[in-house]
């Protein structure tokens, strides 16, 4: 493969063309339908309202949950609503639609075309509901912030920022391995949308869980990483450094192996339809 | 009623099909239950009293009966399979034969749940094994026979109840966002987060006027003896009540619908 500078930009140019046309092509089919596009906003907005209610009625009972409090809880809800949203616009439905692709055999339609095929499958479509979802994650913790007085210099902003990116990559990277395994069978759906419920544990406060619980959705599923460290950097949390570097590590460790078994699943692919 | 017996072996042999989808999806949702039972296990070391009514063990026994309730009565994917029968015209033979299609749907609810429940069970069970030490006991026979017929009451309830909703397909196109709409407000509203008794007492009382803690919240308390004496017979009374309307209703809204409908594409 060529990497001479002006090819890569040339590259670079060609695919940012491609996403800017799957991305008009959302937009077109999304204000196709538009009450429904509402609608959509609507029900996100019940969930995280929900979700918001059970925090306010457990510290109607208790004012901290080992040693966080109602606010700093609330600004792990907010942010994880913010990351799942900004997930969801982006890969939620491209992942749980691979294995249709592969059912229905448009995915060998996809193999011809002269782009990178994980680059198609990941971006297709754009959920722009996700956006307007995640700025209501944003509104909330900025509430919460004003509640605990706390003032994040610019610093502890970019790293928050750069640190849920991390966190969005974990869980792109997690959902598509097991929309991957769609190759070697029909079930693969149900294992993704279980793979979507451990999302509900990335939003409580990681010392409420202690031993095997803790160790196991730390180092193996690195849900309890995901929100708790880019909210325990705004919150002046952190224990240590390393904190921050486990959740990179666990990026790279998942990217690396969704990429490897994308790679060796697509050789074993012998197309359904033919 | 031979052709419905018929209709129900049908429901077994379709759901059978999915059992394996049916064991992941219970394995995988036990996980944020299990990490709620942990988060109320932290809340209580932190602090002495207990939560409303409930000690640790209480606690526990809320969520784990929260899921044997749900396993035998939630409604799984009736609602969007009757919306899609509506909106493909699929139900026109049923206008056309001798079959009413609520009891058609009701056996199959009842056949899916069957399927479900004993997919479930191992995963179910194990967990519940594994809490077991924390399970506490309802008061007495009395209880316990009360919570079995008011959790086959709920099973009714939340079937009626998605029926109508999901007849709500007659006039819109699009029904999926109403579904999620009223599922949000059961999910809170019927005690699946959190025991409804420990809300402040006003909201615990308005919430008594809607149908909704009678979708799972209602047997639960049965079961650990909150509900008793003349309450008890209330609640089972009133439980009776929302589940003869919503099926009254039900028949309204289908008799409604069916003048409306069209058959597209049927």
């Amino acid at each position: 493969m060529n990497s001479d500078p002006p090819n890569a930009v040339a590259r670079l140019r060609r695919y940012a063309s491609i996403y800017a046309a799957l991305w008009r092509n959302s937009v077109v089919r999304e204000m196709g339908f538009k009450s429904n596009f509402l609608l959509w906003i609507l029900v996100e907005l019940l969930w995280f309202g929900l979700q918001l209610s059970f925090i306010g009625v457990i510290y109607l009972h208790t004012d901290h949950i080992a040693s966080w409090t109602k606010w700093e809880v609330v600004m792990l809800v907010g942010a994880s609503h913010f990351i799942q949203e900004i997930f969801q616009a982006f890969f939620l439905t491209n992942c749980t639609q691979l294995s249709e692709l592969i059912r229905t055999g448009r995915l060998d339609f996809m193999l011809l075309l002269p782009v990178n095929v994980r680059f198609l499958i990941s971006l297709r479509q754009v959920d722009l509901g996700g956006f307007v979802n995640a700025a209501s994650g944003l509104a909330i913790m900025g509430y919460a912030a004003r509640q605990l007085h706390l003032v994040p210099s610019p610093l502890q902003v970019i790293a928050f920022v750069l640190l849920c990116f991390v966190g969005i990559l974990i869980h792109y990277s997690l959902m598509f391995l097991l929309a991957s395994v769609a190759f070697w069978t029909v079930r693969a759906q149900g294992i993704v949308w279980g793979y979507y419920s451990l999302f509900n544990l990335a939003r409580m406060p990681d010392e409420a869980f202690q031993g095997f619980f803790r160790a196991f959705f730390t180092f193996a599923i690195p849900m309890l990483l995901v929100v708790n460290v880019p909210v325990r950097v705004l919150l002046n949390r952190l224990t240590s450094p390393g904190q921050m570097f486990l959740l990179l590590g666990a990026g790279a460790v998942c990217f690396l192996l969704s990429e490897l078994f994308w790679r060796f699943s697509i050789r074993h692919y012998t197309s359904a339809s033919a | 009623m031979r052709k419905y017996w018929h209709v129900i072996k049908i429901g077994f042999e379709n759901t059978l099909v999915y059992r394996f989808n049916f064991i992941i999806r219970a394995a995988f949702g036990l996980v944020p239950l299990l990490a709620t039972i942990y988060l109320w296990r932290t809340i209580y070391r932190g602090q002495a009293s207990p939560v409303g009514s409930y000690t640790l063990p209480g606690m526990i026994s809320y969520y784990l009966l929260v899921t044997i309730v749900d396993t035998f009565t939630a409604v799984n994917e009736d609602d969007w399979q009757i919306a899609a029968d509506i909106k493909d015209g699929n139900i026109s033979q049923f206008l056309l034969k001798p079959i009413n299609y609520l009891t058609y749907r009701l056996c199959l609810f009842f056949s899916g749940k069957a399927i479900f429940a004993a997919a479930s069970l191992l995963p179910v069970g194990l967990f519940i094994f594994f809490l077991s030490k924390y399970m506490v006991a309802p008061p007495d026979a009395t209880a316990l026979g009360c919570f079995v017929l008011s959790t086959v009451l709920t099973g009714l309830l939340q079937f009626f109840m998605s029926y109508t909703m999901a007849l709500a397909a007659f006039w819109l196109l699009e029904v999926s966002t109403l579904i999620f709409i009223i599922f949000a407000f059961e999910y809170i509203a019927g005690g699946h987060l959190f025991p409804l008794n420990i809300l402040p007492p006003g909201i615990e009382q308005a919430l008594n006027f809607t149908p909704f803690p009678y979708l799972l919240f209602f047997p639960v308390s049965v079961y650990l003896g909150q509900a008793r004496g003349a309450a008890l017979w209330q609640g089972l009374g009133a439980q009776a009540a929302w589940t003869i309307s919503f099926y009254l209703l039900a028949r309204m809204v289908w008799n409604r619908g069916i003048r409306k409908y069209s058959a597209v594409g049927g």
